[in-house]
């Protein structure tokens, strides 16, 4: 993210998100939007979201780091990217 | 005291007769599982005892008693009716879990049409094979799966009707769309129940195997009677439980054993439509007092990861009995339950072909942490020479589990597929094709599958399947796609594939293919790992050797390769 400020890399996970898991296009997903308990990406989506983040921002996520939790909303992943950097 | 009381005592003189006489039901008379469900309670006097409890997404709560089931199956059942469609017409729910795919069920059987649930993660060409294989007339779904539908609904003849349950008119439909909202519905209080008799088809359940398209299991109405009986024994439910089965009707847990069994006994059950936490799973078990759990081995790894420390957060006091299916029961997890909630997970092993629990720990039985437990009464199970298919009289020799045929839920059939169903009975035994061995005490105890398909999360994944699906990717020349071993899941897909001319292994190609396989079958077939090979082992007559991608996968020791090479 040395490239990106907070916001640019928020719309960025969030586009990417948009265009690989949600199947409806006018479906509101915000930053705050509970996306594993809220059913939009399921835990087995969970590996390719992580293979995404990794290879984007050129960082390596620990097993043990990659929860449900980490994964549920825009802003959970940024914070955990950040952590990473 | 459990229901079944002594197993041993039960095995005597054991008849299916003992279910049909609590369903009223006697041989050559009608029998309809939404009737059975719903109708039946009602008359019991139980019409307004809670039949559902729902908490969906945001916290939406809502709550049904029979009386509401039943009134809503009816309003289904007529509005399908009325467009036409007729019994043994095949009706597919792809819908998640709220409650109109769980009265839907209840509608489709109702006025005899066959129930095709479909699991609603599925991709657009897993839902086209399973579609179109069935020949499906009419899809009940919601409007955030309908991109997926649109997709395929021109190339399926024979699929009439799209119906949406969540219609919100900001957008046109198109043909064959329509919408239903069962809470602006007029609700309808008498319905002509469809005279279905023991034999009459009742829910198609789709299932992947290790070779070909996946196989449409066909059910009949007759089948409550081993989910009725199975649940009373081995769920143990008893009139004030209140219960909780995590599967989704999607497969045939969620539907034997999260709507057919609990509901035939007249038991209040809890929905939670929600992605897994182990701190939201508590917290709904604490909130609803929930007593009876079936759940699965993934989530609770998946609650053994999360650590003891959550539940001491919560009070879990009201769980008093908890049971597992879908892939064996590690013995860590039988332990770590009985010290974190006091009491076991008691293992079950069942298939969609089979429609009812086969082999099982029973309440009041010792446990052997990791086995199965034993047959339940009415079955026989054992386990047959691989060769001769004769029972195998010693005790702790491997051999295939198999079963008598006969038992009231046994599938009547592969759709439209005679020679795969009839390759299920060899020697007057139905082959279940799982490997395990009895110990002297009658236990069985699990050892593999005698197949290749891939049980990830509980679930069957086909590699012919998601072999095909990766040849599709225009960067993909060969794939051969193993099971890798997993903490959580057991076991995940990996898939090893050679490149065509012109690409060349690449991190986000391998993202990119990965995508691919979740949007176009379903994310758990999606390969957790992609492996770049110049080329795959093969043998000399070119067929590609799994066998050895799986063995290095497991730190399996292949041995001497040459009699696979020549296979």
């Amino acid at each position: 993210m040395e490239n990106m400020n907070i916001e640019e890399t928020k719309k960025l996970v969030l586009d990417y998100i948009m265009k690989e898991y949600i199947d409806d296009e006018d479906e509101e997903i915000t930053y705050d939007t509970a996306l594993i308990s809220g059913g939009y990406v399921d835990s087995f989506s969970m590996v390719s979201l992580l293979v995404f983040l990794e290879r984007k921002f050129q960082i390596k996520i620990p097993p043990s780091k990659a929860t449900p939790e980490a994964f549920n909303s825009v802003n959970n992943i940024v914070e955990m990217v950040n952590n990473y950097l | 005291m459990s229901n079944i009381g002594s197993y041993e005592e039960r095995l005597k003189n054991f008849d299916w007769s003992i279910a049909e006489e609590e369903l009223e039901y006697r041989k050559g008379d009608l029998i309809n599982i939404g009737w059975h469900c719903s109708d039946r309670i009602c008359l019991k006097g139980k019409a307004d005892k809670i039949a559902l409890y729902y908490e969906g997404f945001e916290g939406i709560e809502k709550k049904y008693t029979f009386n509401d089931i039943r009134l809503a199956g009816n309003t289904i059942g007529t509005f399908l009716r009325n467009i036409g469609i007729h019994n043994v017409d095949r009706v597919c729910l792809f819908i998640d879990r709220i409650p109109e795919l769980y009265f839907s069920f209840l509608g489709i059987l109702k006025i005899g049409a066959i129930v095709q649930p479909l699991f609603s993660a599925f991709g657009d060409e897993s839902l086209f094979v399973r579609l179109d294989d069935a020949q499906t007339r009419a899809i009940i779904t919601q409007r955030k799966h309908l991109p997926k539908i649109r997709k395929i609904v021109e190339k399926l003849p024979c699929l009439e009707f799209v119906i949406i349950v969540d219609h919100d008119r900001k957008k046109v439909l198109k043909k064959s769309e329509l919408e239903f909202n069962l809470e602006s519905a007029l609700p309808v209080e008498k319905i002509e129940i469809f005279p279905a008799r023991s034999e009459t088809p009742s829910v198609l359940h789709y299932t992947s195997g290790t070779t070909g398209q996946p196989k449409g299991v066909q059910h009949i109405h007759y089948s409550i009677v081993s989910q009725y009986l199975t649940t009373k024994w081995v769920l143990d439910l008893i009139d004030d439980d209140i219960y909780w089965c995590t599967a989704d009707p999607g497969w045939v847990t969620g539907t034997s054993y999260g709507i057919i069994g609990p509901w035939s006994l007249g038991i209040t059950q809890c929905v939670l439509d929600a992605g897994f936490s182990a701190q939201a799973w508590y917290k709904f078990i604490e909130k609803y007092k929930i007593s009876m759990w079936y759940s699965a081995p993934t989530a609770i790894r998946s609650m053994m990861k999360a650590g003891e420390d959550i539940v001491k957060d919560y009070d879990l006091s009201s769980l008093r009995h908890l049971a597992s299916v879908g892939e064996p029961l590690n013995p860590e997890a039988v332990i770590w339950s009985e010290k974190v909630f006091g009491k076991p997970f008691y293992d079950t092993f069942w298939q969609t072909e089979t429609g009812s629990i086969m082999i099982t720990n029973f309440p009041g039985m010792k446990i052997k942490p990791g086995s199965m437990g034993k047959p339940f009464p009415g079955m026989t199970g054992v386990v047959l020479n691989p060769k001769t298919f004769e029972p195998i009289a010693e005790t702790g020799k491997i051999g295939l589990i198999a079963f008598k045929p006969g038992w009231p839920s046994m599938m009547r059939g592969y759709w439209r597929n005679e020679e795969k169903y009839r390759e299920k009975f060899v020697n007057g035994w139905y082959l279940s094709e799982d490997k395990a061995s009895i110990d002297n005490e009658g236990y069985f105890w699990f050892i593999g599958r005698d197949y290749d398909v891939i049980n990830t999360g509980g679930h069957l994944v086909s590699p012919f399947e998601v072999e095909s699906a990766l040849l599709e990717h225009p960067a993909v020349a060969e794939s051969a796609v193993v099971a890798k071993p997993d903490e959580i899941m057991m076991e995940v897909v990996k898939a090893f594939i050679t490149l065509k001319p012109g690409f060349e292994p690449h991190p986000d190609l391998e993202l990119e293919i990965m995508n691919f396989i979740r949007k176009k079958l379903l994310s758990l077939a999606m390969p957790q790992e992609i492996e770049y090979l110049d080329a795959l082992p093969k043998t000399r007559s070119g067929k590609i050797m799994r066998r050895l991608l799986h063995a290095r996968e497991w730190g399996e020791d292949i041995g001497d390769i040459s009699s696979l090479e020549n296979d």
